[in-house]
């Protein structure tokens, strides 16, 4: 066990007073100072897009890094449903207040409570952001802001923009990024992956970074790092993510000394398109927001399942979700969604190939309010559904799945968005402060904007006041030592020259995490996984075949990189686990639970972040523990009946 | 089902391309194209072969990062972008062509990849508004009509995958363009900026190489967001009294 103990600098002063006391106290860097400040910025999504544009805006020197062609297509993009925002437009009942309670307890009381509330205060104001850069977001015909309900809420909230909702908030951050880039101020770097942090007398000081067009290994140098680098949900093989989404960024800053917190925080999202088939690369979301007109049930009996839907009486349909929460019904959050559709698939209650599915029906929806009504409302979601499964669900229920989503666990920062080194700040789905042990629909957006747009340019002033003029030259020893282990490692994998490909290790530690950490876990099977990872991490760095050459635009080798960090951060995942004894938000173990079989926590031994640090390949890791501390709330059993 | 497939091959930008043929057997019908060329390239590295390159991402039709022409459409038959074309809709035994999408703004970078940084350069030149994060006003203080922001966000809804341009004789990127500028100049947020904005992107489209439009309309007709040509129409009318507006204001 480490000694390291963790400081969230968390502000003095009432819940609702914090941030305007570490506001008002907080150091700031002169206008005249910020150009003498290099900034990196890795990620384009929402959070680092945000960021970059709002720290060009204020006249620093930003160098934004993504992996995509463009800034435009980082994964933000694909968020369909909405963005929470406290904006009470709706007379609902909505206040800062019920977010953050909505947040918290949606999170299964494991975040930390001030950020969570910072969260709330701000969403307000991200919403007036987005509208004055032009996002288009759905409105009534007197001409205002049209809101819908999601998950986990008894309030109308959720600005939304058809359904696409991530891709026009990313554009819209795109618009303000490329305005800077036009300006000067932020250069951006397309088509280059950040393989390593360096660190300069223990501060993050600069990153190194591979060119995937000419496969150029490149170090860079400022006076902080940005970490907005998106999640590990590919982690599984099988995700909702893009293909290319990883946790290399910010594994490769946890082997430089970052602390990784709660990494088996996951989120199984309950409404995603069954899988088809081995080939199958990745998996397709359907947005929540359709639960607020879908209704979601399973045959009563296991012989009717292979019956068509028609032959199906109405008696004989169980509503699970409504049965369950009454007063959630379809709208309960993602976790216990989730895990309810488990269940009832592994009472062999499952409609489709493999019993893996279950049905969301709008055929009373249609009834009530029109076929043209939900057209409206989910026309393109309908279009999709239709183009993969050849199904139209005008006609007949869609078949849903649960599919790993998002992933609340990240780098431990602080108040700040600070980690434990110096000068790296973590920013988006990469940190982990938000969203507890689960996160409620439509709230990863309000992050990303959140922590981009609105908590990090003020945070960041603490740290970069002092520090001015102590941005390294990339010619120190510090920066050819990480450019050489990084040649060193390219050269490694193109040397194995094995017979496996590297998609093939990909999907057998898919299913490991998947059939082992993913919607139940259990001690055994933890325990069994974490050796597991051992034997495929040293089979992978013996006998990956990766094709090509390292001085070219090459996908194999770039995947190869992201495979090796998933293969060990799975392993991390499963320690995670295991220590959690306790069932919270999507960590369910099937050991903690009550007699119905909801979630047992244990506030009482685990009300705390695990933050993982680093002590070389092959060992485990050490735990540090930042022990939670609620002012504003009580503590309470998470219900939704 | 089977395949013959032709893939273009290209080691770099410089280099000279040639197809490929390859025979693509036991192909599962539910399978997306992308699927396709994801079991294709397995099978290439199974047996020692430099697998082939094409950008993909999210797989969901929205992130834009698509670029093949199948069969000589760009994007592949039917609306959506090849990650969202499935395989059941070919026949059995068909021959497919795939090539990178075709347009001297997007040079080759490898097979299928091409470098599309000219819309990005585009947009930098106009296709934003100035407008500082911090305390805008209330989102409700501007009503805009239903009506109206319907309509800017059929014109938000480009992916800015270029399939546009790909298709268009002359490689013009005007449905791309005025996507942009549709979607900014109706809303009463970017008025301000119009004339500006509409000047500036025109410039630098046609300093990028792209082509003009001559009314072929195949743009739109493959355009994987429905973007409609209309708003090109409305682009060229906004440029022309913008223009004017300009040289007015010059010697005034």
């Amino acid at each position: 066990m480490s000694t390291t103990t963790l400081d969230p600098k968390i502000p003095s002063g009432p819940l609702a007073d914090k941030w305007a006391n570490f506001k008002a106290a907080s150091k700031l860097v002169s206008p005249g100072n910020k150009r003498r400040y290099e900034l990196i910025i890795v990620g384009t999504g929402l959070a680092g897009g945000s960021a970059a544009a709002v720290f060009g805006e204020q006249g620093y020197n930003v160098k934004c890094f993504c992996y995509q062609d463009s800034p435009r297509r980082a994964h933000s993009i694909a968020a369909q449903g909405g963005i929470n925002a406290a904006k009470n437009y709706q007379n609902d009942g909505d206040s800062v207040d019920r977010l953050f309670m909505d947040t918290i307890k949606g999170g299964d009381f494991r975040s930390r409570e001030s950020n969570v509330y910072r969260l709330a205060q701000v969403s307000t104001h991200i919403i007036d952001q987005c509208v004055a850069q032009g996002v288009p977001f759905a409105r009534e015909y007197g001409g205002m802001l049209a809101n819908r309900s999601f998950g986990g809420a008894q309030v109308s909230r959720t600005f939304y923009a058809r359904g696409q909702t991530g891709q026009q908030l990313l554009l819209g951050v795109y618009s303000e990024l490329s305005h800077q880039i036009s300006a000067g101020t932020v250069k951006m770097h397309p088509r280059h992956e950040m393989l390593d942090l360096v660190l300069v007398d223990g501060q993050a000081k600069g990153i190194i970074t591979r060119n995937m067009v000419t496969g150029e290994i490149e170090a860079h140098a400022a006076d902080a790092v940005i970490l907005a680098s998106g999640g590990y949900g590919n982690a599984f093989f099988l995700s909702t993510n893009a293909m290319g989404c990883n946790v290399t960024a910010t594994y490769r800053a946890y082997r430089r000394g970052a602390l990784f917190a709660n990494p088996c925080f996951t989120q199984i999202h309950p409404t995603c398109i069954p899988v088809s088939g081995e080939y199958q690369s990745k998996l397709t979301l359907m947005s929540e927001s359709l639960r607020n007109d879908g209704r979601i049930w399973v045959p009563k009996r296991r012989e009717d399942c292979g019956k068509k839907v028609v032959e199906i009486a109405e008696d004989d349909r169980d509503y699970f979700l409504e049965r369950k929460y009454p007063s959630y019904g379809n709208l309960a959050p993602r976790d216990i969604s989730s895990r309810s559709a488990k269940e009832v698939c592994d009472e062999g209650r499952g409609v489709g190939p493999g019993g893996l599915g279950v049905y969301m029906d709008f055929a009373d929806a249609i009834k009530r309010l029109g076929e043209p009504t939900i057209r409206e409302r989910y026309g393109n979601l309908f279009e999709m559904y239709k183009n993969i499964t050849g199904e139209n669900a005008y006609e007949t229920p869609m078949r849903i799945y649960p599919a790993v989503h998002y992933t609340m666990g990240g780098l431990w920062v602080d108040y700040e968005l600070q980690s434990n080194v110096p000068g790296l700040f973590v920013i988006g789905e990469a940190n982990f402060s938000d969203h507890g042990a689960n996160r409620l629909g439509a709230s990863a957006l309000m992050q990303g904007l959140a922590d981009g747009y609105f908590v990090l340019p003020y945070t960041i002033g603490n740290y970069l006041a002092p520090v001015r003029g102590t941005c390294p030259r990339v010619d120190r020893p510090e920066f050819k030592r990480a450019m050489d282990e990084v040649k060193e490692r390219v050269k490694r994998l193109l040397s194995i020259k094995g017979t496996r490909t590297v998609d093939s290790f990909h999907r057998e530690i898919g299913k490991l995490l998947w059939d082992e950490c993913g919607m139940a876990r259990s001690k055994e099977g933890l325990e069994m996984a974490i050796k597991k990872f051992d034997q495929i991490r040293e089979e992978f760095w013996s006998n990956v075949c990766v094709l090509g050459e390292g001085d070219e635009l090459n996908a194999s080798l770039e995947k190869a990189g992201r495979v090796a960090d998933f293969i060990e951060f799975g392993q991390l995942m499963c320690e995670d686990a295991l220590d959690r004894n306790e069932s919270c938000g999507g960590h369910f173990r099937v050991e903690y639970q009550t007699p119905e079989g909801e979630a047992l926590r244990n506030d009482e031994d685990y009300f705390y972040v695990s933050a993982w640090q680093y002590t070389g390949e092959g060992n485990k890791p050490d735990l540090i523990k930042e022990p939670l501390e609620y002012d504003g709330v009580e503590l309470a059993t998470r219900s939704y009946k | 089902m089977n395949f013959d497939l032709k893939i273009w091959r290209q080691a770099e930008g410089k280099t000279k391309g040639n197809f490929q043929t390859v025979d693509a057997r036991d192909i599962p019908s539910e399978a997306s194209f992308l699927e396709m060329l994801d079991i294709v390239n397995d099978r290439m590295s199974e047996s020692g072969e430099v697998p082939v390159a094409f950008d993909h991402d999210c797989r969901e039709g929205i992130c834009g990062s698509c670029s093949l022409t199948i069969n000589g459409i760009p994007q592949g038959p039917g609306r959506g972008t090849a990650c969202q074309l499935y395989m059941r809709k070919f026949r059995d035994g068909d021959t497919i062509y795939i090539e990178p999408f075709r347009v001297g703004a997007f040079p080759v970078v490898k097979d299928l990849v091409v470098n599309r940084s000219a819309f990005d350069r585009v947009i930098a030149a106009g296709g934003f508004i100035s407008e500082r994060c911090g305390n805008a006003q209330d989102a409700n203080d501007t009503p805009i009509p239903k009506t109206v922001v319907d309509y800017a966000m059929d014109a938000a809804a480009c992916i800015g995958c270029g399939a546009c341009a790909a298709a268009c004789p002359n490689g013009s990127a005007m449905l791309f363009v005025s996507a942009k500028i549709g979607h900014l100049g109706l809303l009463p947020q970017g008025k301000p900026e119009a004339n500006r904005r509409v000047r500036g992107m025109v410039a630098k489209m046609d300093a990028e190489g792209f082509g003009n439009c001559s009314n072929f309309y195949e743009c739109a007709a493959v355009c994987p967001a429905g973007v409609p040509a209309a708003f090109i129409a409305k682009m060229n009318r906004d440029y022309a009294l913008a223009s004017v507006r300009n040289a007015v204001e010059a010697t005034a």
